[in-house]
């Protein structure tokens, strides 16, 4: 291509642009960590402070005595890192079943799997928070991990992996004599790693930023998420803006770490899943 | 978690050879057995959970039944009909299509266009995606926290700009019965961008380069190309994105919750909302799952008609 000073003229409005969209959608993380470190009575100044004038760095010690953040991080890893672990194994063991194996009533099954992706949960919540209240679940852990780790979204994004690995790899182990479930274990997981990885990454990610779920199940605080934990915050002392925005932070960093690193895995995840459904 | 990792097959003990047919026979029972044990593990939770519920949740609605009535009792459409005559019920079906009908065009224009903006080659696009992608990952409650601060209506950095443009009297926002919904609106675009971003990004992408340079060749310009291919070749992911957007806007919940909380007064109640002030806070078990019925024939009925509307587009 040829740099005639026009192109170079229109590459740099076009850079210029990207720049200036791209700020304008940061504005509110802006605002976020630069509240963060005032104190509260600056956070609301005429004109607006983009910059502290004085950095409140004490925010970021003192909220681990004003709410039990500490316990809240604890418990929200705890959910997000077993409902993952689980719903990537019970997902990619089951889309082996529907992807790799012939069975009469595979595909019926399938599409009651398929069915209810587009169901709200809204739709079935009652029902499911009563046989939850039968089994004496309610106000545990175990309601939420139950809950989300058995989801269709993971079988059907493992299904969409697995049926890009050709069969003929598959029918060549079953003739040197490994059976299915070893198939599975050697095979299809070494194999699959990219799509475990979105999988992964995406239930960690809803699963740590989930509200409403921890919401309807969770009554005693020490069983509370980092959302809760934030929300009951902000109910509390709704004048403590500094403080809030210290929380909001602190809730959102280690998600945006999770996504940072494994930011490829996690937009082909949306990508594959998304474009074939 | 129980995960059989042996086969669900007993070792067969042959004594004679047997007959083909029943060999046959073995063999489906067997297939049977293997492919069932693989999808179990994920299947009982997905029954008890998911199928289950949705099936008693369908005949709850015909019923009456509150913790303090031991037996549920069939009503037949009287829970229907007392929805009907629920003024709150029709002011949250009225703010939920409110919601719908301004988040999915904004958020798909907003998302086309940024997907437009990155889909070029030029050094550090990949920190600019993931820029527009990071409202995604942020929580909700952050999200509603942060943009309830930018609104305030007094001092808050948008209506200081809006001030500072010269407009002399900026709308309330959160506080205001007018302006609660568009605020949340535009938070709720803000976070879902960059995931309808990165799926068209995707389907931008399926499209032949051949296609631009022809048409370059051919003297169209940039509006053109837009036009004539850009748009029919996102076509599928568009109606992919659609239908995605869709079912995601009329089941907004959190997003309300934490920033208005459906107020001021019942300026921004939406449906989910209502379920669950109706069934978990109130106990009205019946008369919540009737909304959820409602609220499931709004997303199902919406699909199938995109379907249909698909499907005629096609046959042109």
């Amino acid at each position: 291509m040829t740099t005639t000073p026009a192109t170079r003229g229109r590459k740099i409005a076009y850079a210029l642009l990207l720049t200036v969209v791209c700020l304008l959608v940061l504005v509110p993380f802006v605002w976020m960590i630069s509240s963060s470190l005032k104190h509260d009575n600056q956070v609301f100044t005429v004109p607006t402070q983009w910059v502290p004038r004085e950095f409140v760095w004490s925010n970021y010690a003192d909220i681990w005595t004003r709410i039990p953040m500490l316990s809240y991080l604890r418990n929200s890893a705890f959910l997000a890192i077993t409902i993952s672990l689980l719903q990537v194994l019970t997902g990619s063991f089951a889309a082996y079943g529907f992807a790799k194996l012939r069975f009469p009533g595979r595909d019926w099954l399938f599409l009651a799997y398929l069915a209810t992706i587009a169901v709200p949960w809204q739709a079935y919540m009652i029902p499911q928070y009563l046989i939850m209240e039968k089994l004496g679940l309610v106000n545990t852990h175990l309601s939420i991990i139950l809950l989300q780790a058995f989801g269709a979204f993971g079988v059907f994004l493992m299904r969409q992996y697995y049926q890009s690995i050709p069969d003929e790899l598959i029918e060549a182990a079953r003739i040197d004599g490994l059976n299915e479930y070893r198939i599975w274990a050697r095979i299809m997981l070494p194999l699959s790693r990219p799509a475990i990885a979105s999988l992964g990454l995406l239930t960690f990610v809803t699963t740590w930023n989930d509200y409403m779920g921890p919401f309807i199940y969770f009554t005693s605080n020490e069983l509370w998420t980092v959302q809760l934990g934030l929300r009951s915050f902000v109910g509390q002392f709704d004048a403590a803006y500094a403080m809030i925005m210290t929380g909001s932070v602190i809730s959102v960093l280690p998600v945006v770490l999770v996504f940072l690193l494994g930011q490829r895995q996690f937009i082909q995840g949306i990508a594959t899943s998304g474009l074939k459904g | 978690m129980v995960i059989s990792t042996e086969p669900a097959v007993p070792a067969m003990r042959t004594r004679r050879p047997p007959a083909p047919a029943t060999r046959a026979r073995r063999r489906t029972l067997r297939s049977i057995l293997t492919g069932w044990s693989f999808i179990l593990p994920n299947f009982l939770g997905f029954a008890l959970l998911t199928l289950v519920p949705m099936v008693f949740g369908l005949a709850l609605s015909f019923m009456d039944w509150s913790p303090w009535t031991d037996e549920p009792e069939w009503v037949g459409l009287e829970n229907f009909e007392r929805m009907f005559r629920n003024s709150t019920f029709w002011i949250a079906l009225g703010n939920t299509v409110y919601y719908a009908v301004g988040h999915i065009p904004l958020t798909m224009a907003v998302a086309l266009g940024l997907a437009l903006l990155l889909n070029r080659s030029l050094a550090g696009l990949g920190f600019f995606r993931t820029a527009f992608f990071l409202p995604y990952v942020t929580s909700l409650v952050a999200v509603a926290v942060v943009w309830n601060m930018l609104f305030n209506p007094t001092s808050g950095p948008i209506n200081q700009f809006l001030l500072a443009l010269g407009v002399d009297d900026p709308p309330g926002w959160t506080s205001s019965t007018a302006w609660a919904m568009p605020a949340v609106i535009v938070a709720s675009v803000w976070r879902d961008m960059g995931y309808y971003m990165v799926l068209f990004l995707a389907g931008l992408q399926t499209i032949p380069t051949e296609l631009y340079e022809a048409a370059k060749v051919d003297g169209a310009n940039a509006w053109q190309r837009f036009w004539n291919i850009t748009l029919p070749g996102l076509r599928p992911t568009t109606f992919f994105v659609l239908i995605m957007c869709t079912v995601a806007s009329f089941k907004i919940f959190d997003l309300i919750v934490v920033m208005t909380d459906g107020g001021p007064g019942r300026a921004t109640i939406v449906l989910s909302q209502l379920i669950y002030l109706q069934g978990i806070q109130e106990g009205r078990f019946g008369f919540a799952s009737a909304i959820s019925l409602v609220l499931f024939v709004l997303v199902a009925g919406f699909t199938v008609l995109q379907f249909q509307l698909q499907r005629r587009r096609e046959a042109r």
